[in-house]
């Protein structure tokens, strides 16, 4: 951490017997912390192997939940079940951040002419957010085929998606009014004061500054979602983990659900980095004093 | 200096409490994979009288006999979700069994046993499964099977009215969207024997592949015989049985019993549902309770 700069017309700065000592000090502390965090992770793993391999039913297990023939069976058609997953993804993720965008709109104007707009809008944040989801997908797949109206769809991935919008728009409705919320009184007041009309001062400056502190919150609705697109598979449509269920129950082995879930995970850690990173430039913008 | 080599002592007491500590668990934490075997216990067939001592087997619960079945249970194999009143095939064969090994009907307990724990790898809390489990090679790595119960045979339902209704043959199905219940073989007779052009609908119970058959998200389900007996008789009675799959040349599909892959009273329950199929006990209660479950049209 030392500085050694010389700069003409100043004394040369010579740092201190002592201080030189400190930093020595500080040097060998840091090695030994490193060496000694190493040596710690280092035997945990050794314990925590020895541990998993050396316990009596570990045989059966490798077998049970790690069997390369049957992860070979099960990655293709897990993958082939990812694609409904991620389909399902893109479209109900774009459709309930724009709704969920749109619910937390009205439940933020002001003004008394808007109170039923507010009432219904709480109303359905409500009982959607209640609702478990499970009991909204069992209703809306197999309640509204049941109701044999024209024209509406009986398709179960479409009904089942549907369910996910309602319910998920419901969750990021109320991420985006804490947002919307947590924006000072005074940026409002501000725009108004500079002659922003109240649509123009939600449209540029509560709005970036709301879904800007929101996006991890954000990302966490939306991973949650993309796992929960699974539940779909519940009107027969065979995502990821269907596909491995399927897999396992007819030969008696765990191992897909294995492959189906490292598959996610690797799904994941891509999407959180993005977010971190985009988080992180936004960040960076607003040092500067770009945007607001 | 100081601070530092206390630390260190610190970190080498955790980590080596830690190592303590995990010795400690593997010291204690595995379950026993080996239970005392029954003396005199051979393989699936040759049974010798004396090492299933009548009421006096090595079962989970000394003196009790421990069955497992799912919740719910569905009719024809049980009767009103309710295993314990002897009604309906599976209860009446799992009685049977019992009474062969020497257990009479109040030493029996019945336990809710999903079918996906059915087959987990750890020490099973039942003595035997009943679930009309097929049997077959590559689950048999996994579990142990008594000797088959019940010779199964698949079954196509659909709605009167639907397209599926006048299918004669394999082939006719090859158009329509086709639905079964995830882990059964019907799924596997729709892959592997009618191979349709639509992926079949896959549902986790049964109830859901009758709910998408009623509202016509699915042409036609398959499940076994009985079961689509049952649907068309009391549950969806404008279904109606279309046919019966051929049964592959090789080897009939059976039910058997699940066991645990190391119990060693799976000789002993093999015997006793042999004893039984021997002396016509499984053919009358085949009689009882799945009579509805005549022949229908074989699909060519």
């Amino acid at each position: 951490m030392t500085l050694h700069k010389t700069l003409p017309g100043e004394d040369t700065y010579v740092p201190s017997e002592r201080r030189i000592a400190r930093e020595r000090h500080r040097r060998a502390r840091t090695r030994r912390a490193t060496a000694i965090a190493a040596t710690s992770t280092l035997v945990t793993g050794v314990v925590l192997f020895l541990l998993i391999t050396g316990s009596p039913g570990w045989d059966r297990t490798q077998e049970t939940f790690f069997s390369p023939h049957y992860a070979r069976v099960a990655l293709p058609q897990v993958l082939e079940g990812l694609w409904l997953n991620l389909r399902l993804l893109a479209v109900c993720g774009s459709a309930v951040l724009a709704f969920g965008l749109l619910l937390a709109v009205a439940r933020t104007l002001r003004g008394p002419v808007f109170f039923p707009i507010r009432a219904l809008a709480t109303a359905y944040t409500d009982f959607f957010r209640g609702l478990p989801l499970i009991i909204c997908l069992l209703m809306v797949v197999f309640g509204v085929p049941a109701l044999r109206l024209e024209g509406v769809t009986n398709d179960p991935v479409l009904l089942g998606g549907a369910a996910l919008v309602l319910t998920y728009s419901a969750y990021v409705a109320e991420v985006f009014r804490a947002g919307i919320e947590s924006v000072h009184p005074s940026q409002r007041a501000a725009a108004r004061s500079l002659g922003l009309s109240s649509g123009r001062t939600l449209r540029f400056v509560v709005l970036p500054q709301a879904v800007r502190r929101v996006v991890p919150p954000l990302l966490n609705d939306l991973v949650s979602l993309q796992k929960d697109t699974g539940l779909v598979s519940i009107a027969g449509a065979v995502d990821a983990v269907y596909a491995a269920q399927i897999i396992a129950s007819k030969d008696f082995n765990y191992t897909p659900y294995v492959v189906a879930g490292l598959v996610f995970v690797a799904l994941t850690i891509p999407m959180t980095r993005l977010t971190d990173w985009v988080t992180a430039r936004m960040d960076r913008r607003r040092a500067q004093g770009g945007l607001v | 200096m100081h601070l530092a080599t206390r630390s260190l002592a610190t970190t080498v007491t955790a980590v080596s409490s830690a190592v303590v500590l995990c010795a400690a668990l593997t010291g204690c934490a595995p379950q026993p994979e080996e239970k005392p075997k029954a003396s005199g216990a051979s393989g699936r067939n040759g049974v010798t009288a004396e090492a299933c001592a009548p009421g006096g087997l090595a079962t989970e619960v000394e003196g009790k006999l421990t069955v497992g079945t799912d919740k719910p249970a569905y009719a024809p194999w049980f009767s009103d979700d309710e295993p314990s009143n002897g009604k309906g095939f599976e209860s009446a064969v799992a009685y049977a069994v019992a009474k062969r090994l020497g257990y009479d009907r109040d030493a029996v307990v019945w336990q809710h046993t999903p079918f996906n724990s059915a087959f987990a790898p750890g020490a099973k809390k039942f003595d035997f499964d009943i679930n009309q489990v097929s049997i077959s090679e590559s689950r048999e790595k996994a579990v142990a099977f008594s000797s088959g119960y019940y010779d199964v045979r698949q079954a196509v339902v659909a709605l009167k009215s639907s397209k599926a209704a006048g299918a004669k043959s394999v082939a006719d199905l090859k158009k329509v969207k086709l639905g079964a219940q995830v882990g059964t073989t019907s799924l596997e007779f729709i892959n592997d024997l009618v191979k349709p052009e639509t992926k079949p609908a896959v549902y986790q119970r049964n109830d859901f592949a009758k709910s998408a058959l009623k509202t016509g998200q699915v042409d036609a389900i398959v499940v076994d015989l009985p079961t689509a007996f049952y649907i068309t008789g009391a549950e969806v009675p404008e279904a109606e049985v279309v046919g019966q799959f051929p049964n592959s040349a090789d080897q009939p599909e059976q039910f058997g019993l699940v066991l645990d892959k190391e119990s060693t009273l799976t000789s002993c329950v093999s015997g006793a549902v042999d004893a039984l199929r021997k002396d016509g006990t499984l053919a009358a209660l085949e009689k009882e309770w799945l009579s509805d479950a005549v022949d229908a049209p074989v699909l060519k």
